[in-house]
């Protein structure tokens, strides 16, 4: 399936509706691989999004989004059995 | 080469279970919370919600919501609800739970709810060691009532209160609820934590669900206290507001496992099975209900007009309706103007109802109204239909949603916000629309608007700002009349 053995183990999903544009998912990522938008939503914000490469699928953005939605973390199907569940403290924080 | 598709990936971090897909009860924005940016109410929800995901106790949890900012709590959790009065939550929950002793019940509190007025509700319920959970929101200030001292607003911290810094010889010191209650015999868990950064937050996580799990192991009393952000009340930006939790706050609540007997005490055995989880609104006998809509306005005698300004917080509604008020005022006029939004300080729902007449004003509620600003969509939807026929809609926006759109009444649709942004800052679209609206109804001499403006606005670059704002609306409807007639 993968060739190269490089793919990211994780993905980042913003449900651009819900996502309020507070930033702290950006300030929280550790390896920094979200963005915030130029553009401004249905209401007015500007939101978060995915840089596009590099997530670790390390969790932390979801946990200190105040939005139940904004955010979906996703992880290589390999590594997902493989991590603990739960959010752990990153490095680099 | 780093994206594979999407198929091979799994979610692993996903809204929870444990709250509405859709918040119903809220009139609009029905997939947010009402919580400002950056809101660590709603951090510490989701961390309740993965917790009672994770224990698997969806369809036996009871949730008190506490009276604050999150008072809604309610709308947004998809298990059984009460609502307490303000600060009786330990009490409500104490009485759930021994009424319904296999339900987990959490007793959710801000820090004015719990440490000021409810200050006896928890010592006791603490002291009785009813076997519930207690989240306690410390932000160190009433957010909700716009920012008045709490019992645990930090020494020198500014409040409408304490204009000039908490000061302990005049409103005494922090108040230390949770070394307080750890003086007692009976509780069996009490932890601070803080949503300050990365680490803090996933401590947080973690005392969250020990807290819940051990009233489903029937432990007893278990009380997690969240140094908690209000960016909007703390005047900060929302990733300031999370470091001054960790960099300020802190330093007056050190974060600590301040009780822990969790491994010392014997479980209660908890009864197995408890009612049907739709068996729990009549058995409490809480059903829903409708939101009221005001009274219409009765005697129309007299009155020349009736203004709604709808809105968000921050786009400027309800000064909008104060230059009006206060020009109606100028200008000999009778007037009203009634400010009505959520709980919420941004973010959520804002209007105001505002009355100019020759005659005395009987209510300052205006149910229809002659002139609508609809400042955005939902707004411009849940009032559209209110206005009454040859009245005038001015709408922020490019395009009327059909929906929306009335032969009966005279409309216009501009980005209002924009025009503004031309002029220098966006923030004075709320004055382009009072220009276009003063000229639309006439009923206001120009010199009576420069006194209102002069009056409210202070700053010198503001003022300016605003006078050609209102130019510059009067200007949009005179064009668009003249469009008007072209056309005819
Ligand atoms: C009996 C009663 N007294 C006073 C109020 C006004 N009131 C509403 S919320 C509030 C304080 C809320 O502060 P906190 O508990 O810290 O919640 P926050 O909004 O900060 O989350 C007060 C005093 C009320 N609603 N009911
Ligand atoms: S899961 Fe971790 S690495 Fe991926 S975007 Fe979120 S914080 Fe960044
Ligand atoms: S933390 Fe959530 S609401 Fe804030 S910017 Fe990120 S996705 Fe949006
Ligand atoms: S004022 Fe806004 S940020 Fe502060 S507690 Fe209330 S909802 Fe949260
Ligand atoms: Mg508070």
């Amino acid at each position: 399936m993968t060739s190269a053995g490089k793919q990211d183990r994780g993905r980042l999903r913003v449900d651009q509706d819900e996502c309020k544009g507070c930033a702290l998912c950006i300030e929280a990522c550790p390896p920094h691989v979200i963005q915030m938008t130029e553009r401004l939503n249905h209401y007015g914000y500007r939101t978060a999004m995915y840089a596009g490469a590099g997530c670790t699928g390390c969790g932390i953005c979801f946990m200190v989004c105040p939005e139940p939605g904004a955010i979906t973390v996703l992880r290589l199907a390999s590594h997902v059995a493989a991590s603990a569940e739960g959010v752990k403290p990153c490095a680099g924080n | 080469m780093s994206n594979g598709t999407e198929a091979e990936y799994e979610v692993t971090h996903g809204r929870p279970q444990a709250f509405y897909e859709n918040f119903d009860r809220k009139g609009e924005l029905q997939h947010q919370t009402h919580y400002c940016p950056g809101c660590g109410h709603g951090i510490v929800h989701k961390m309740l919600a993965q917790a009672i995901d994770e224990l698997g106790i969806q369809n036996r949890t009871i949730l008190v919501s506490p009276v604050g900012c999150s008072v809604f709590a309610y709308y947004y959790f998809d298990v059984g609800n009460v609502q307490g009065a303000h600060g009786r939550a330990p009490a409500v929950a104490t009485a759930v739970k021994r009424s319904h002793p296999q339900s987990i019940v959490v007793s959710y509190q801000g820090d004015g709810d719990l440490s000021a007025i409810g200050s006896a509700e928890i010592l006791h319920a603490a002291n009785r060691g009813e076997n519930i959970t207690v989240i306690f929101v410390n932000n160190a200030i009433y957010s909700m009532t716009g920012g008045q001292a709490a019992p645990t607003t930090l020494l020198g911290q500014v409040s409408t209160t304490t204009p000039a810094g908490r000061n302990a010889a005049n409103e005494g010191y922090p108040l230390h609820v949770s070394e307080l209650l750890a003086t007692l015999e009976a509780p069996v868990y009490i932890e601070r934590v803080g949503l300050g950064d990365n680490r803090q937050v996933a401590q947080a996580q973690r005392a969250v669900r020990r807290a819940v799990e051990n009233q489903v192991r029937g432990l007893g009393f278990s009380l997690v206290e969240v140094l908690s952000p209000c960016p909007t009340i703390w005047k900060m930006s929302p990733v300031d507001a999370q470091h001054w939790v960790r960099d300020v706050m802190e330093k007056t609540f050190p974060l600590a496992v301040l009780r822990d007997r969790t491994k010392d005490v014997q479980p209660k055995a908890a009864p197995a099975t408890g009612p049907a989880l739709e068996e729990i609104p009549r058995i409490l006998g809480v059903t829903d209900e409708g939101e009221a809509e005001p009274s219409d306005a009765q005697a129309k005698g007299g009155v020349d007009l009736q203004v709604r300004v709808a809105g968000f917080g921050g786009q400027g509604v309800l000064l909008l309706g104060e230059v009006l008020a206060e020009a109606g005022l100028h200008a000999g006029l009778e007037v009203s103007w009634l400010p009505s939004y959520g709980p919420e300080m941004r973010s959520g729902t804002s209007n105001c109802h505002v009355r100019l007449a020759r005659e005395p004003i009987d209510s300052p509620l205006v149910a229809h109204p002659d002139v609508l600003v609809a400042m955005n969509e939902p707004s411009l939807h849940k009032f559209c239909a209110s206005v009454r026929p040859g009245g005038w809609i001015f709408y922020n926006g490019e395009t009327v949603p059909e929906e929306c759109e009335r032969k009966d009444v005279h409309i216009l649709a501009r980005p209002f916000m924009h025009v503004a942004d031309e002029l220098g800052d966006g923030r004075a679209g709320n004055m382009v629309i009072l220009g276009a609206l003063l000229e639309a109804t006439a009923t206001l001499p120009q010199a009576s608007v420069d006194a209102a403006l002069g009056q409210l606005v202070k700053s010198p670059r503001w003022l300016t700002l605003d006078e050609r704002a209102l130019a510059r609306g009067r200007e949009l409807l005179r064009e668009s009349l003249q469009e008007v007639c072209h056309e005819g």
